[in-house]
């Protein structure tokens, strides 16, 4: 399966990929609304910049093949899907025990602190690319089957 | 290839994902005790504090037994194993043949003994029964004991007073939380409960329970001599491995079934997994009962694929982690959190009373090996890698972790890109 991959050598640390996965995941779709408005209102992008001295590397699920937020899941929202073996992830089902936040050994899992659910990469659910990887100004993050 | 699993809890759901990643076709029989389909067993606090319906306690859509191929046998318990015959034996005097069979039993509640215990009254916490039947109680009576503070007595504490009535929190051990927690994040939990108005007494426990002229529970005598009225006792002190028909058929048990690093049992074609399974932990180096959901699941999948041949797989081993909120109050604790000092660990800890937030950190030489969050929880799978994984750390990576800022960029450069952006996957 196609996952998004980051490349610490191109990354500039710009958070611009933050910044589509917020607008791609807000109700309005429309970036200065979603970080106005929609993000005090608990919105959240799923990627992570992450710094250190000169390094930077923007991070989001990994979509692994034995996820263990899935099997520390207690409620089913999290679940594999086998056709696509993407990490899927049912809000309707999520009851907030942060248990898969917990348990995911990178880090990948965010907390919606107004709806007291979590927060995880669809892969842009609906879309071709992505659209972290799309907005990376340099290459940084890619698309691909490995 | 016949595959039978007794049990029907979250080890079961991880056998049969993992028998059928590998065999779709061979015959999958789960027996369980109880009457309902798979449903997420700590959701039971949830449901009786009244936040979920029972329509969201299922753990897998309605249709999964069926695009499984699964034969389920409810309300079906398990009186007998021969593993020489390769059969096991239902309470209706039906037997069933095996080529592999999966004990996913799991625990049972602890009953300590105690006078008076015996008799109408006392109920347990641990299964969605026990959820429904406290909600009705609840409507019924206004007093209740609690006994046992830990994670199960709390969330039961917690529902119970969520359904209106006083409760009264009754730990052996000087802090609640004594096992997954330490001192500082214990009281933390037991302010925040104490705040909303549940009541906890910690270092006494219940001598006897006091019942009126017809039998019904008056109340509990602590062994202080303090006497606490109440209509009801919840025992909810923890869960001790479901040994039925392992012990009787001769497995090797210590605390739980014995079982190797494939999650096979002494008996030949005979697999444990779950809280009834005494297995290897990857922090303590032996082995533990460790009955944690996670846990169950993993081992559950990984005797799974054991079972259907076609692999041979050894399990990475438990961890013990446990995250749980109390009226928002979120806390997270993984590993060795409560080392004693011949462990030789560096332990790191940061008070912030006023956000009342906690952070605990266990070193052991150069790793992480266990902690505590309250409050701050959002880094806790960053610091979980490092557990995981046993990341070397640098003295400036662990200064990094203690000053609460974990990230994928402090990993060695090798496991980052074996793990993060690895060449094929």
């Amino acid at each position: 399966m196609r996952r998004v991959y980051p490349n610490k050598d191109f990354c500039i640390g710009c958070h611009i990929c933050e910044l589509a996965c917020l607008t791609a995941h807000s109700e309005s779709k429309d970036l200065i609304i979603a970080v106005r408005e929609e993000q005090a209102s608990g919105l959240r992008p799923c990627k992570a910049v992450y710094e250190k001295g000169p390094v930077c590397v923007s991070l989001s699920c990994r979509h692994c093949e034995n996820p263990t937020c899935v099997t520390a899941c207690i409620s089913g929202a999290l679940y594999k899907d086998e056709e696509t073996g993407k990490t899927k992830y049912d809000e309707s089902k999520c009851v907030g025990c942060w248990s898969c936040l917990m348990a995911c050994p990178f880090g990948a899992i965010r907390r919606n602190p107004s709806k007291g659910k979590i927060i995880k990469c669809d892969l842009c659910e609906g879309r071709d690319m992505p659209a972290c990887v799309q907005a990376c100004p340099n290459a940084a993050l890619s698309y691909e089957d490995r | 290839m016949t595959y039978v699993i007794v049990g029907n809890g979250v080890a079961s759901v991880g056998a049969i994902e993992g028998i059928r990643k590998l065999d779709k076709e061979g015959r999958i029989i789960v027996v369980s005790e109880e009457n309902t389909p798979t449903y997420g067993r700590p959701l039971i606090s949830y449901f009786l504090a009244g936040k979920i319906g029972l329509d969201r306690m299922s753990l897998r859509p309605d249709d999964y037994y069926e695009k499984n191929n699964i034969e389920l046998k409810l309300g079906s318990r398990v009186t007998a194993l021969d593993p020489g015959k390769k059969t096991i034996t239902l309470a209706s005097g039906e037997s069933l043949g095996y080529d592999k069979l999966l004990l996913a039993t799991g625990g049972i509640p602890f009953m300590p003994p105690i006078k008076g215990l015996e008799g109408s009254g006392i109920y347990n916490f641990t299964t969605l029964a026990h959820a429904e039947t406290l909600i009705q109680l609840s409507q019924a009576i206004r007093k209740v004991v609690v006994i046992g503070g830990g994670l199960i007595g709390l969330k039961a504490a917690e529902g119970l007073f969520d359904n209106g009535l006083s409760v009264t929190i009754v730990e052996l051990a000087p802090r609640v939380l004594s096992a997954a927690f330490d001192d500082v994040a214990g009281k933390l939990v037991s302010n925040r409960l104490e705040n909303e108005g549940l009541h906890i007494r910690c270092g006494n426990t219940v001598e006897e329970v006091l019942r009126g002229d017809n039998g019904d529970v008056v109340g509990v005598r602590l062994t202080n001599g303090d006497v606490l009225e109440c209509e009801a006792v919840v025992v909810a002190i923890g869960v001790v491995p479901s040994l039925c028909p392992a012990k009787e058929a001769g497995l090797n048990i210590r605390r739980g079934i014995k079982v190797d690093d494939y999650l096979q049992t002494s008996a030949a074609d005979v697999y444990a997994a779950g809280d009834a399974a005494e297995a290897y932990d990857m922090i303590m180096d032996d082995a533990r009962v460790t009955p944690i959901w996670p846990n169950a699941y993993s081992q559950g999948y990984y005797a799974g694929m054991n079972m259907t041949e076609k692999k041979k797989e050894k399990h990475p081993g438990g961890l013990a982690m446990n995250a749980i909120a109390f009226y928002g109050m979120a806390t997270a604790s993984l590993g060795l959190v409560n080392p004693a000092p011949e462990d030789g660990c560096d332990v790191f800890t940061y008070v912030d009373e006023e956000r009342q937030a906690y952070r605990k950190l266990v070193f052991r030489n150069d790793k992480l090996i266990g902690y505590v969050l309250v409050g701050d929880i959002d880094f806790a799978g960053l610091y979980t890698g490092f557990v995981r994984f046993q990341l070397p750390l640098t003295d400036e990576v662990k200064q990094d972790l203690k000053d609460g800022q974990p990230s994928a960029l402090l990993w060695p450069e090798h496991d980052f890109e074996t793990r993060w952006t690895p060449e094929c996957e």
